[in-house]
């Protein structure tokens, strides 16, 4: 069996060192090795996006990177991004304009729409709908979730005010 | 989901992934992973050991160097699809990209592992073609310059020796050339069913086109029917008819023979009327 | 108290979970002592299995198991039962894991299990079978022809069932005389589900009380249950608890018993550990049931009026190779019984003939039956308008049941309660300003553009019932639905119904409701569902049923609720129980609002039972069993417009635009998601999904590289308004919405394709219209000189 690798990555903030087989996924590290099991496995051909978290920064498909490739990088997962009372305004938006019905490729989508915001704070709805290229779903016809990404640019640049009630 | 064992090995520099490849002869050059890892997932591909060459600091970035810019290896889509130097000495290559599967495919894959694993249907390979582009490669006996003309040979394969490095890319700085990527997407895997690429320069023009057949290839007919000739409608019109004869060329569930064809005529046309602005 | 919540836009609760990445889905769970298991799938369609060498994967290291089916066999675990049965249907038998012969890619053979995933993936490489490859057929009229290889060695024609209705005679004859006919020969393309969770299944046996734990991805626990109980393992009903927690989507694929849920069982006991199973998603494409599949022909009658006079069908309906648990209902009771669609049509005959194929089985996808039905219907409504030389909206508005003909009994045995589809359909035609549209259509064909409108109406009849009809039909199911609420000391309300919500925002729309009907925050109501544990029964939600069936049990057993508290209310308050009001969020005497009880007061009071009337039970809580009159009958008017492009085929979607009738809305947020996501699968049929088999009954587009699911760019921002017909036999009038997005969309989008291309001549294209096969349509009715454009 080849030699495991020690890596070091921070998570969601928090710093974690493991010693891992080199072919774990970054995604079954983040959900077996760490537990964090919002971060979801849609596909097994890097086409629907519902595994996208941030490595440094930047969305990336965590199903198609090995764990050991993160060594030294700065995850953030759906988990980190916001939590109830504090949602992040992509989260806020995919509940007011209800960008979700199973939830299931909701973490993908939401952390595929931050990077779009992240990179164009006021992306036009083509703008949107090309970012979303990468990000499957099959309940909402995409119509809430563009909805959702134009109500988080808008609450972003300070054109919405707090949420109603949550 | 899983891959099968393999042994990971991190490259620091191009002299020491070129050495840890010839200590592991069997083993894959690890860029952006997007191509290789899924492979892998589907047990289509089974490496001993992966040579991880996508940290190397003297792999990336984009400079000019005199009358040529000089494109890292692993420079990642995204760093090219914004790139100023890229949008401003040759835009064709960040509105190439910017198609290329989906952000967070831009923001791991690269251009480096992009030619070296010379997928038929890869869009940067078309552009390269059509800029003229080098390929620098680097292996034990050091390094070369490949013209991208000899350097796609077929399906999945380049004028690479065993043992060689991928490390930079050339493309020679045309001011005041017109360029243009026109791709129909393939409907589910969004790779190009065709693209067309076309660079044009004073009287003449390059064209290439990716996905129509074994590797990218130059358009010959069309740079030909071009040469010299102002890019009308009517003259752009008139060049794209039957530039590839369907025979050789790819089919599958979206495209057969005849309708790549067709459709590599459709895309050099669009490419060329954008080029002209037209 | 605040205003009522039934209609409010009101923001999901089950949302929080999702959003923030704490849902809890079978995927995410870990047992104690949990093990996995990894399937060994046949490559082929159609194998003898030889040989089974399990002696390597069982010898490396980690692995506890390799299961074979002889060995189930041999533990007297019995095939998995349809839930449907026609007369002299064949069901032959569908073992968790086949033994004898593979019968589609992907069939079982054999199951590791092993210490973790990475060792059964390893160890399933190493499962050595001496495969027999044998000829196969995936087409279902390839299957009836004669010498075709035969699916199950008893049925040797492959004929799993034939099925007809309708008055064959009154329909030949109507045919015989009519003043115009149009035939349509139509392949509705198989589709893949889809489900964004892939499906996944874990397994707990509890040696010493001899009791299982299944959680699984089920749209219906409590089937699993009884079919596992009942009919596969033998297991005491009331020793297996299933579980479905949170489930990424459905859509009809969910509905079913899986090999996969058997094994786990089987393995769970068998090793004394818990046992989790998870596909991959290229499992998915080739076990998952799939949709659709019908070869048909379909003609229609006009009279010299234009009036339609017969409708007759022709449908092979290709089952796959095994009989999934509604398989048989969907081409069937749920097809040629929809065959009237929203029009008078006098006379019509449907005849079926379900053929076994060496492909993944078939059963109910997300509309099940009814799409199809709509799609002949509507692509023959068109064609023969076109022949009349009428408009399409004018033909249909010529046709439609009128609204003073309700309740409307059909010649395909379903009676409509109720419909307005002219007032329908004039609104969708004037939001959508068809008379513009037709102008601007014009103006682009002399500019050579290509745009198409396509305008559909529907019927959909969604929450089949009663059970006793069902039953008569063949379904080996009841179809009622149970309710209990439960209210708690502090006020506090448990709703527990037998219906599952896996996106559909039933723990939002039902607890509005419930928090309406109890005159209580809806903060205070919370939904529990998918735990054959804890609620009394249930069916499941499936076929649009949750809202008009499981939604009216819950509501009547919240009447239960009143009428108890009603009398708790008036011996406090020393009234008689026909005094007491419900008002305000309070009981009172009527024409006395000070003389009140809050809904706190009352639940306490019952739990204590100090202060109490001495003839009633303590406690609050009630029981509903509700077993609905008759299905409902949603119905719309849906308009797709499209701009072909003819230099390379590719149709793009310009603008979409649906009003639909599913009663009054309890949550338009809701409703019309439901709507959106069904426009979008609708869509994928029309223009870009098909599992596309070779004739070895290999798929060819098993993953999402080459099979296209709706991508955001593919789509357009929906246009969507209702009209308000209630449902006159349910409490609150409610019909479901959940399938007529797909139900609609799919003939919108054909019908509208179509137009587009009536300037080349073009009658018909089947489905999906890829840009190869449009172009190809184009350039074959091209004069020469022009093709080379």
């Amino acid at each position: 069996m080849p030699d495991k690798v020690q890596i070091k990555v921070t998570v969601n903030g928090v710093e974690h060192h493991n010693e891992v087989e080199p072919r774990l996924l970054l995604v079954h590290y983040l959900r077996e090795t760490l537990g964090l099991t919002g971060t979801h496995v849609g596909c097994d051909t890097s086409q629907c996006g519902a595994c996208t978290v941030h490595l440094d920064g930047q969305a990336v498909k965590s199903c198609t990177m090995f764990a050991v490739q993160a060594d030294g990088c700065n995850l953030t997962t759906i988990e980190g991004l916001g939590s109830a009372g504090n949602l992040h305004p992509v989260q806020e938006g995919f509940w007011e304009m209800h960008g979700l019905q199973c939830g299931f490729c909701t973490p993908g989508m939401i952390m595929a729409a931050v990077d779009l915001l992240n990179k164009n704070p006021q992306p036009s709805e083509a703008e949107i709908r090309h970012a979303l290229e990468g990000n499957l779903c099959r309940c909402t016809g995409y119509h809430n979730i563009v909805r959702a990404v134009q109500y988080a640019a808008d609450k972003m640049a300070g054109k919405i005010g707090a949420a109603a009630d949550d | 989901m899983y891959t099968a064992e393999f042994t990971y090995k991190k490259a620091g520099s191009i002299s020491e992934a070129i050495s840890l490849l010839q200590q592991h002869p069997d083993a894959k050059l690890l860029a952006g992973g997007h191509s290789l890892i899924p492979t892998m997932k589907l047990r289509l591909a089974s490496p001993p050991a992966l040579i991880d060459i996508s940290k190397v600091a003297e792999l990336r970035g984009v400079r000019l160097e005199g009358d040529h810019l000089v494109i890292g290896a692993m420079t990642t889509y995204h760093e090219l699809e914004t790139s100023d130097l890229l949008k401003q000495h040759c835009p064709i290559i960040p509105q190439a990209v910017h198609l290329i599967g989906d952000p967070m495919v831009r923001a791991k894959g690269t251009i480096g592992g992009s030619l070296a694993h010379a997928d038929p249907a890869a869009d940067l390979p078309a552009s390269m073609l059509a800029l003229d582009a080098k390929i620098k490669v680097q292996g034990p006996g050091g390094a070369r310059v490949i013209a991208a003309d000899n350097f796609f040979t077929g399906m999945f394969s380049t004028a690479m020796q065993e043992g060689e490095i991928l490390t930079e890319v050339h493309v020679p700085v045309r001011a005041g050339a017109r360029m243009a990527y026109a791709k129909f997407p393939h409907p589910a895997s969004r790779y190009a069913v065709v693209g067309v690429a076309v660079v044009a320069d004073g009287g003449s023009v390059r064209a290439a086109v990716t996905g129509a057949g074994e590797h990218a290839m130059r358009l010959s007919k069309l740079e030909q029917a071009l040469a010299g000739k102002p890019l009308t409608a009517e003259n752009i019109t008139a060049a794209c008819q039957g530039l590839l004869p369907p025979d050789h060329l790819n089919h599958d569930l979206v495209a057969s023979k005849e309708y790549r064809a067709h459709l590599v005529d459709v895309m050099a046309r669009r490419a060329l009327m954008q080029a002209a602005g037209l | 108290m605040a205003d009522k919540l039934f209609g409010k836009a009101m923001k999901r609760v089950e949302d929080p979970r999702f959003i923030t990445g704490t849902g809890n889905y079978t995927d995410d769970m870990t047992l104690p002592g949990m093990v996995h298991a990894a399937m060994v799938r046949s490559p082929y369609a159609h194998a003898r299995i030889k040989k089974i060498d399990v002696s390597k994967a069982r010898s490396y290291p980690g692995v506890l198991a390799v299961i074979t089916g002889q060995e189930m066999k041999d533990a007297g675990i019995n095939g998995i039962p349809t839930g449907w049965l026609h007369p002299g249907i064949k069901t032959p038998p569908h073992y968790a894991i086949t033994f004898d012969k593979a019968r589609h890619v992907g069939d079982i053979v054999a199951a590791v299990i092993a210490e973790t995933r990475q060792i059964a993936e390893d160890a399933a490489e190493l499962v050595e079978v001496d495969y027999e490859p044998l000829p196969a057929v995936a087409l279902g009229s390839d299957a009836l022809k004669p010498g075709a290889p035969a699916v199950h060695d008893d049925v040797p024609d492959n004929v799993c069932f034939t099925w007809s209705i309708g008055d064959k005679a009154a329909v030949d004859a109507a045919f015989a005389s009519a003043h115009k006919t149009v035939k349509l020969n139509l392949r509705n393309n198989r589709l893949v589900p889809n489900a964004m969770e892939p499906r996944a299944s874990l397994a707990q046996y509890l040696k010493a009380s001899d009791e299982y734990t299944l959680w699984t991805t089920s749209q219906n626990p409590h089937i699993h249950r009884l079919l596992i109980a009942a009919f596969i393992m033998g297991i005491p009903e009331h020793k297996l608890r299933v579980i479905a927690p949170d489930v990424g989507g459905g859509f009809g694929s969910k509905i079913y018993q899986y090999p996969e849920e058997i094994i786990v069982l089987y393995a769970a006991k068998k090793l004394n550990r818990p046992v989790k199973w998870t596909a991959r998603r290229s499992e998915s494409f080739v076990t998952d049931s799939h949709g659709r599949d019908h070869e048909t022909v379909a003609e229609m009658a006009v009279d010299q009026s234009g009036k339609i006079t017969a409708v007759r069908v022709d449908t092979i309906a290709n089952m796959g190779a095994y009989l999934t648990t509604f398989a048989p209902a969907v081409p069937t009771y749920l097809y040629g019984c929809l065959l009237a669609g929203t029009y008078t049509t006098p006379h019509i005959y449907c005849h079926v003939t379900a053929p076994f194929t060496h492909t993944t089985p078939v059963d109910a996808y997300r509309g099940a039956g009814r799409p199809e039905a709509t799609y002949l219907l509507e692509r023959l409504v068109d064609v023969m308008a076109h022949e009349l030389g009428m408009d399409p909206v004018e033909f249909r508005r010529k046709n439609l049941i009128p609204p003073d003909a309700f309740p409307y009994q059909t010649p395909v045995a379903l009676q409509y309660d109720s419909g307005n589809y002219e007032a329908n359909l004039d609104k969708a035609l004037e939001l959508v300003n068809y008379k513009a549209l037709r102008q601007q259509q014009e103006e682009w064909r002399k500019q050579g553009r290509y745009m198409g409108i396509g305008v559909i109406t529907f019927i959909e009849a969604c929450g089949l019932a009663p059970s006793a009809l069902v039953g008569s039909l063949g379904a080996q199911a009841g179809q009622w639905e149970s309710a209990l609420v439960r209210v708690m000391p502090t006020g506090k309300v448990e709703v527990f119904t037998g219906t599952h919500s896996h996106g559909q925002g039933h723990e939002t729309a039902f607890a509005q409701v419930v928090a309406d009907e109890l005159q209580i925050p809806v903060e205070d109501v919370v939904l529990v569902h998918g735990d054959t544990g804890r609620m009394p029964y249930g069916w499941g939600s499936y076929g649009s049923r949750s809202a008009p069936t499981g939604l009216s049990a819950i509501v009547l057993a919240t009447r239960k609720i009143i009428d108890k508290a009603k009398k708790i209310a008036a011996h406090l308050l020393e009234a008689s129980p026909d005094d007491i009001v419900h008002e305000d969020g309070k009981f009172m005497v009527k024409g006395v609002p000070d003389k009140a009880k809050t809904f706190f007061d009352i639940a306490l009071m019952a739990h204590l039972a100090h202060n109490y009337p001495a003839d009633l039970e303590p406690g609050l809580e009630a029981t509903h069993f509700y077993d609905p009159k008759n299905f409902v009958f949603p119905f719309g008017t849906h308009i797709a417009v499209v701009e072909v492009d003819p230099d390379t085929g590719k149709v793009k979607l310009l603008r979409y635009l649906s009003v639909d009738d599913c009663g009054p809305v309890i949550n338009p947020l809701i409703a019309d998601g439901q709507v959106h996501g069904g426009v979008a699968q609708g869509l994928g049929q029309a223009l870009l999904e098909e599992a596309v088999y070779d004739k070895e009954g290999q798929i060819l587009s098993g993953n999402f590289l080459e099979y296209t699911l709706p991508r955001a760019d593919d789509m357009v921002q929906i246009e969507h308004d209702h009209t308000v017909t209630p449902c006159p036999h349910n409490p609150l009038g409610i019909k479901g919405i959940g399938e007529a997005g797909t139900i609609a969309s799919t003939a919108a989008v054909a019908n509208a394709v179509m137009d587009a291309l009536r300037p080349f001549g073009i009658v018909h294209l089947d489905m999906p219209y890829t840009p190869e096969k449009v172009w190809r349509a184009i350039q074959a009715t091209k004069p020469l000189s022009q093709a080379a454009d």
